[in-house]
């Protein structure tokens, strides 16, 4: 029986790859076309917000009188000059501002999500860990915090506080980052805790236990790096919301002061220009809502790529 | 299940009297207050104006008797609009707010339902693509955006309805480019949703049941899938309303509905207290109260669900 020992020769192990969580979701994150446009474009307004100063043609607070009076003082239209996306009515070069706009929206994408985790990551685990009165107390605090109104929590302490040396701080953009992120962690305490708990009872923490492994340990080393897929997920998640918030509240006048220019200011400053030049608006407009898409696209890609529920289906 | 109900109304008074003690600190503890004018006002005036509306009283002193009028229904004077309560503020604008929100939530729920149930019945075919397309721009188009768009578009090129204003159901057109302004951002997250959930239903025992039954399409689709898929859309269905009646305030400016929301910013800078805190209670209490029924609503329209 040849045929039979030549089948042994190759073990049947070989032919498939070890099988890691992480590898796996990098596999089927890779398959998704929308997660991978979406963070091909992420990486790109990433790479942007990064080279922003060094690659915009010109400073993005630069204004060109000249040319605007050339121009008989209205902006000038994209793609027939020198400015390529064109200016606004102070002959400030649109593509320049655009790149402003990138580095704080993205700033803004980590800053959130830094104070996110900062805030929500520990009162989850706490929660999770100790339960009885300290995960009533923090459940129900976290509770009063979900009912506040987000948006007008955030503008309420960043208009009150728009005079104080912290409201002034990187042009009022820290001030709003931070009223963000003290909005929108309870999501991720929740989360947190959910995963926690469920995986408290798992055998490979109660052999830990049983070992005489440290608490703090076992939340750092065995819980938190197996609930990191969720988290992952929810954080990516989260950065859709914050830029929109920014975006929000620029608009409105509150947060990036002039002359920095946030992509909602932008299109709050273009608005009166909307008939004459709609580049003003519909730029910045592209700005968002591409942004908005990328990271919506990757967090889709990588809930389905990390959601073990769906292994061995599609 | 009212034992649940009445413990859960009750936890809304906890829930509201730190959302007001925390506003009201952040507030008083913000520098300025409600005299800083252009022209400053004179010394002894300030003062004057203070002892008058009790700002001149210890800060918890202020927070009581702030308490104790509201408990009573009375919101306090405006400082900015001297003769008006904040009581005939509220009045004036908190039905248009919430017609304006009720609108769009509406629109929302009719738009978003079948749009995802559509497309997930046509997973992956030219339907699925074009409702998901929908829903993409419905999520990447800010209601800022979209409202300057629409009002270019719509009114300004186009004069097919008015650029500002709001008569409610006497001039209906008034009423349609703020509500799909609105709705636009919460018809996606709906579409979304509900096609997510019906594709987890399709693929339910229960349902390849149903079908090796040969039961009729339209009634496994109706009775099997959509009423399933639907139970877990109804728990975004209260934070959405919530989203679409706090978060109308921008729609509101551009259009120059006569809400409340377009007070909120100006209130604030302004340093109105009691607006502030008339309008911050209001969005609390409405945010709470729409949780708490679509838990109830939840166990309901889900036989397997229990509170106790």
């Amino acid at each position: 029986m040849p045929n039979r020992t030549e089948a042994l020769e190759k073990p049947a192990v070989a032919v498939r790859r070890s099988a890691s969580l992480w590898g796996d979701a990098w596999r089927r994150l890779i398959r998704n076309r929308l997660a991978v446009v979406g963070g091909v474009l992420v990486v790109t307004f990433f790479s942007l917000a990064i080279l922003g100063p060094f690659i915009a043609p010109y400073e993005y607070q630069a204004q060109h009188l000249q040319e605007i009076l050339a121009n008989n003082n209205r902006p000038i239209a994209p793609f027939g000059s020198e400015f390529f996306l064109g200016t606004d009515n102070l002959g400030r070069d649109l593509l320049s501002r655009l790149l402003d706009g990138a580095q704080i929206s993205m700033t803004v994408a980590l800053v959130v999500q830094a104070v996110v985790l900062l805030i929500g990551l520990p009162i989850g685990a706490a929660a999770a860990w100790f339960g009885g009165r300290v995960d009533t107390y923090l459940m129900r605090f976290t509770d009063v915090i979900y009912a506040f109104p987000d948006l007008l929590f955030i503008i309420l302490l960043s208009v009150a506080f728009r005079e104080t040396f912290f409201g002034k701080a990187m042009n009022g953009l820290l001030l709003v980052f931070v009223a963000i992120g003290l909005t929108a962690w309870v999501g991720m305490a929740r989360l947190v805790r959910g995963q926690l708990l469920s995986l408290k009872e798992t055998e490979f923490v109660e052999a830990a236990r049983a070992i005489g492994v440290s608490d703090f340990r076992i939340v750092t080393r065995h819980l938190l790096p197996n609930a990191m897929g969720p988290m992952i997920v929810a954080v990516t998640l989260g950065i859709p919301g914050a830029i929109l918030a920014e975006a929000t509240l620029a608009f409105i006048g509150i947060g990036a002061q002039a002359p920095r220019a946030s992509w909602g200011s932008l299109v709050a400053n273009g608005q009166p220009f909307l008939r004459s030049s709609p580049h003003l608006v519909i730029f910045p407009a592209l700005a968002v809502a591409t942004a908005l898409i990328s990271f919506t696209f990757l967090g889709d890609g990588l809930r389905d790529a990390l959601d073990p529920k769906l292994k061995g289906k599609q | 299940m009212l034992g649940y109900i009445i413990r859960r109304v009750l936890w809304i008074i906890p829930v509201l009297f730190v959302v007001s003690l925390i506003t009201f600190s952040l507030m008083h503890a913000a520098p300025g207050g409600p005299w800083d004018r252009e022209k400053k006002l004179s010394a002894s005036t300030i003062a004057h104006l203070n002892e008058k509306y009790g700002l001149s009283d210890p800060i918890h002193i202020q927070y009581l008797s702030w308490v104790g009028n509201m408990v009573r229904g009375d919101l306090g004077p405006s400082y900015k609009y001297i003769d008006r309560s904040v009581n005939d503020i509220v009045a004036d604008g908190i039905g248009t707010t919430a017609h304006l929100g009720i609108m769009a939530f509406l629109l929302s729920v009719i738009l978003g339902i079948p749009l995802g149930v559509i497309a997930a019945l046509r997973h992956n075919k030219i339907p699925d693509y074009l409702a998901t397309f929908v829903s993409v721009i419905g999520i990447a188009t800010p209601s800022f955006v979209a409202a300057i768009l629409l009002l270019v578009f719509f009114s300004v090129t186009l004069r097919w309805f008015p650029t500002h204003g709001w008569d409610g159901w006497a001039e209906p057109d008034t009423m349609v480019l703020p509500t799909i302004a609105l709705s636009l951002f919460p018809i996606a997250q709906i579409a979304r949703f509900t096609r997510a959930s019906m594709l987890e239903v399709t693929r339910k025992d229960y349902v390849r049941t149903a079908q090796s039954k040969g039961l009729r399409e339209r009634s496994i689709v109706v009775v099997h899938m959509i009423r399933n898929a639907l139970i877990p859309v109804v728990t975004i269905l209260g934070p959405l309303l919530a989203f679409l009646i706090t978060g109308s305030f921008i729609i509101e400016t551009i259009f120059s509905v006569p809400g409340i929301g377009r007070y909120y910013v100006t209130s604030i800078g302004q340093r109105d207290y009691g607006v502030i805190m008339a309008m911050t209670m209001l969005y609390a209490a409405a945010i709470a109260v729409l949780n708490l029924v679509v838990d109830v609503l939840y166990a309901y329209i889900d036989p397997r669900i229990r509170y106790s």
